[in-house]
């Protein structure tokens, strides 16, 4: 073997230069400039990391409390925690290409292949790794407290989901240091995406990330809807549930069914890159609307996957914020089941101009308009919850209150979008990015923000700071407005989606004002960092041990915060919708009991972990064409997992009496403790006992 | 009942109890399965046709009949031979009598495997690989798909052969075969699918 042959097999085709930092050294331009810096900062940003973890010699507690832990609150915040790092790129990647546009009429400061891989990023980033992980994050925490659980059905699947969803992120950031990430945007439609049009790595890291990090999400919705199905406490009838569970039911029947059409898509576009099959190829028979119907028949009931959650959260935070029991849950419940058959039966509306009768758009076009009916029954529910409520304007629900007002503007688009005809004139125009941004981030960001300002006291023991919460909900709010809402506009005048400039003058002051809105969406983030950072130096002001901050209606709110691992020292016996307001209406809440048991739980496992890393490098592998690599990988995979069906000691006992020791402590605090009311709510005063306020009390006395 | 399926019955104790989740988390896994096989079957048939077939061998051609006949005698009794394993274990006639059934349902998987990897040796060298058209790309999309799983359930049983001589008929064991059960009928059941609308359809058309 000559020493070139041997660089090839070790290596693929990767070489000096398909990296970003050796091409701006080459050739100095602006956009190769911007891709080399954007390479330093992320290798910049892993050594910090690492320096960091090093200085607070936490890797040990890292590895232990964290990566292995098979506890659904840890993975929970680490879903989370990796939703907002790959946020703070999708936001950044946004702003610059509102700033490109901004400058689009003199053509911009980027190439065209550029902006074509910023949007690519930006979108595949923003839907796979920021919406649902956060999403993935919030179920993970909050749903087994909610239903009474001890954790999941399955958690160390948990685990391994969390892991998948990790390697497709790392695969994006590492298309920022080695090679390109797609120019074929977050759809990636083939042909342009095949081979004959795309022969460079970029497709593929779309695949793979896209494809390991959907296998996750199968896995998570099948937990998830187990765990639900089987492991409610006695007495948690499924229309005793908080309205958020029911949401995640219907969220995870539709991971289950609708990520296998994207698995299947992807997979075949893999088969036609590397294997040379003819699925989508413009020549041999091949067949590229297979591709568009699969992939929307995954991405349409994605959307619903991504908003049903957060149209849960926002039921819980309006019940609460509004003192009340939610408002028409039967109704809210079959809205929900109707959305969540509904998303299956109008994925054509988003390709009503690629060729099919009228019949079938008009079709498709009335199912579409006909999710707008469910979706308005829950706007009323909510409306009605709030009135006559004790309403309290705090973080989430200034959230709550944006969500309303915004996201009925883009359902309302979204209605007019379902008309064919119309969509004849705004197919593939800003309007639509209009649209979709406006019922995404008023709906989804919007709804999720509230959830975690909403629950961060119960998974942390304090509460975030109020100030900077107003601070940051509101750059959101409006930040969001001036980006999109010219968006409609700039669109009816036909300025076409995915350009990296024009020529119209007429769209430049509309741009101009959609970058001042992105840039106050970046100050939003920036706010949201600096409240968190606040708000953990200022934690034993902020806490709020006792577990009830917001006078609480639901399970989860019953536990001592944050929750210990086995989260309900006896399994409560439920016996009412919103339980925990009803027992501390009849005082039955915080009750001490004699019959504490031993309780088993999982113990911790490297395997999600060992999966996680083998499955990074199999898609650096894959990507790259190291075959030696790639194979290697796989082996690691089999022989991991079935190395842990060989162990048999999983799991480990807690005694009973450290569980009655542990939860006496923690009644006796509450004891201990004065109530406050909720004029005190964000005071530093709230220690997370609530006093009976109206109407619980008014209620109680009847 | 507590799961559909063969149940194992109370006088299992733990390992009835822990089946109710553990079963119902796997039949949901299938049914997750099944969209993709079900996906698979649909861009089969909407590449049946000349147009997918681009001027290359179709069904006719490249299909043998005969040796797709003998894997799907094989496979319905492999699910049989399985069938009587799992009624074995139900009714604890020792561990001897379940190994020796899943050992013929192995062989006849293997057996299943080596009649179907022939055949697609042959379309190989007769020019009907996957690159040929869309039409051969769906096939060997759908039809190797199913021989994948195949293979992963023959290593499953091994894995469960092995297990059962370690660590004897526990809970773990059991509702692991109650599993595997149901993946290897599942994938009989795709059998018959193929067999329909891949080989009767083709060849009738
Ligand atoms: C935070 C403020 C955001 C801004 C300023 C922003 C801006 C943009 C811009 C400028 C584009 C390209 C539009 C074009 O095609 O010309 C885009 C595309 C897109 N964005 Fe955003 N975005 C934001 C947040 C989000 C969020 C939160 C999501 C989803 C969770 C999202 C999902 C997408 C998707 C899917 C695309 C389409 C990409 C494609 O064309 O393939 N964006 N966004
Ligand atoms: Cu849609």
């Amino acid at each position: 073997m000559t020493s070139d042959h041997t660089t090839t097999w070790l290596f693929g085709r990767l070489d000096l230069s398909s990296l970003p930092i050796w091409q701006a050294i080459q050739s100095p331009a602006i956009s190769e400039l911007i891709a080399g810096a954007a390479a330093m900062i992320v290798i910049a940003g892993a050594i910090a990391v690492i320096a960091f973890i090093t200085w607070l010699r936490a890797w040990r507690s890292l590895w232990t409390d964290w990566l292995t832990s098979t506890d659904h609150k840890r993975i929970g915040i680490m879903y989370c925690v990796l939703a907002l790092v790959m946020m703070t790129r999708g936001v950044i990647e946004a702003v610059l290409m509102r700033a490109q546009q901004a400058d689009g009429l003199s053509g911009g400061f980027l190439t065209p292949e550029h902006f074509a891989e910023l949007f690519s990023t930006h979108g595949t980033i923003m839907i796979f790794f920021v919406a649902m992980p956060l999403v993935a994050g919030v179920i993970n925490y909050i749903m087994p407290l909610q239903i009474g659980a001890r954790d999941m059905s399955f958690p160390v699947m948990n685990q391994i989901s969390l892991g998948l969803t990790a390697t497709g992120a790392v695969l994006v950031m590492s298309s920022l240091v080695f090679g390109k990430f797609s120019t074929g945007s977050w759809a990636a439609y083939p042909p342009y995406t095949g081979l004959a049009f795309n022969p460079g790595p970029g497709p593929d890291y779309w695949i793979w990330s896209v494809a390991i990090a959907g296998i996750g999400t199968t896995l998570s919705g099948i937990n998830f809807a187990v765990t639900i199905y089987k492991e409610r406490a006695p007495g948690m009838t499924l229309f005793r549930m908080p309205l958020f569970c029911w949401t995640v039911l219907c969220t995870s029947i539709i991971m289950i069914f609708a990520m296998p059409p994207l698995t299947v898509a992807t997979l075949m576009l893999a088969a036609d890159r590397y294997l040379d099959f003819h699925f989508f190829t413009n020549d041999l028979g091949g067949n590229m609307m297979n591709y568009v119907n699969l992939f929307w028949l995954f991405g349409h009931p994605e959307v619903y996957l991504l908003v049903l959650p957060a149209y849960g959260i926002i039921s819980e935070v309006v019940a609460t914020f509004s003192g009340k029991r939610l408002y028409g849950y039967t109704s809210l419940v079959y809205a929900t089941m109707a959305i969540a058959v509904l998303s299956f039966c109008v994925w054509l509306h988003h390709f009503f101009t690629m060729g099919q009768s009228a019949n079938v758009n008009i079709a498709f076009g009335i199912a579409s308009m006909c999710i707008a009916v469910p979706t308005g029954v829950k706007v009323y529910d909510w409306m009605a919850t709030m009135y006559r409520g004790r309403i309290r304007m705090t973080v989430p629900m200034i959230y709550v209150t944006g969500f309303f007002i915004l996201f009925v503007i883009g359902g309302l688009t979204g209605v007019i979008l379902a008309n064919p005809t119309i969509t004849y004139q705004v197919h593939n125009t800003l309007f639509l990015v209009a649209h979709f941004h406006n019922v995404i981030i008023p709906g989804v960001v919007f709804g999720l923000l509230a959830g975690i300002h909403y629950w961060f006291p119960k998974a942390f023991g304090f509460r975030l700071h109020e100030g900077w919460g107003r601070v940051s909900a509101l750059l959101w709010i409006f930040g969001f407005s001036f980006a999109f809402l010219p968006l409609y506009v700039v669109g009816l005048m036909g300025m076409p989606r995915r350009s990296a400039n024009f020529n119209d003058p007429a769209f430049e002051p509309l741009m101009l004002a959609a970058l001042f809105g992105a840039a106050l969406v970046l100050s939003a983030l920036a706010a949201l960092v600096i409240q968190i950072w606040v708000s953990v130096r200022d934690r034993d002001k902020l806490a709020a041990p006792l577990g009830d901050p917001w006078n609480g209606r639901t399970l989860e709110w019953a536990t001592p915060s944050p929750p210990p691992h086995y989260n309900f020292a006896v399994l409560p016996q439920v016996k009412d919708r919103d339980d925990f307001a009803a027992a501390k209406a009849n005082g039955r809440a915080f009750a001490d009991t004699a019959n504490y048991g031993d309780i088993t739980m999982p113990k911790n496992t490297a395997l999600g972990m060992i999966i996680c890393a083998a499955a990074t490098l199999l898609g650096m592998a894959l990507v790259w064409y190291i075959w030696w690599l790639a194979m290697l990988s796989v082996l690691t995979i089999v022989v991991a997992f079935v190395a842990r069906t060989f162990m048999l000691d999983t799991t480990y006992t807690i005694p009973a009496d450290e569980i009655s020791r542990e939860h006496r402590a923690w009644l006796a605090r509450v004891r201990a403790a004065s109530p406050i009311t909720r004029d005190r709510e964000t005071d530093d005063v709230n220690q997370g006992l609530a006093v009976l306020e109206l109407p619980e009390t008014l209620k109680a006395s009847r | 009942m507590r799961h559909p399926g063969i149940n194992l019955g109370e006088h299992h104790g733990e390992a009835h109890d822990q089946a109710e989740t553990l079963v119902f988390g796997f039949w949901v896994f299938l049914m997750s399965d099944l969209i993709i096989f079900g996906l698979m079957f649909a861009i089969y048939v909407t590449m049946a046709n000349p147009v997918g077939m681009a001027g290359g061998p179709g069904p006719k051609d490249v299909f043998d009949l005969t040796s797709v006949f003998i894997q799907t005698m094989i496979l319905l009794t492999s699910s049989l031979t399985f069938g009587i394993a799992s009624l074995a274990m139900r009714h604890e006639q020792g561990r001897g009598r379940i190994a020796l059934w899943l050992g013929v349902t192995l062989a006849l998987g293997l057996g299943f495997l080596g009649f179907e990897a022939r055949d697609f040796a042959n379309m190989i060298g007769m020019g009907a690989g996957p690159s040929r058209s869309g039409f051969l790309s769906a096939f060997w999309g759908l039809v190797p798909l199913h021989g994948l799983h195949v293979s992963a359930g023959c290593i499953w049983i091994v894995v469960m052969l092995i297990q059962m001589r370690t660590f004897g008929m526990i809970p773990i064991v059991k509702t692991r075969l109650l599993r595997l059960g149901l993946f290897w009928h599942f994938l009989d059941l795709i059998w018959v699918g193929i067999f329909t609308i891949v080989f009767l359809a083709g060849i009738s058309a």
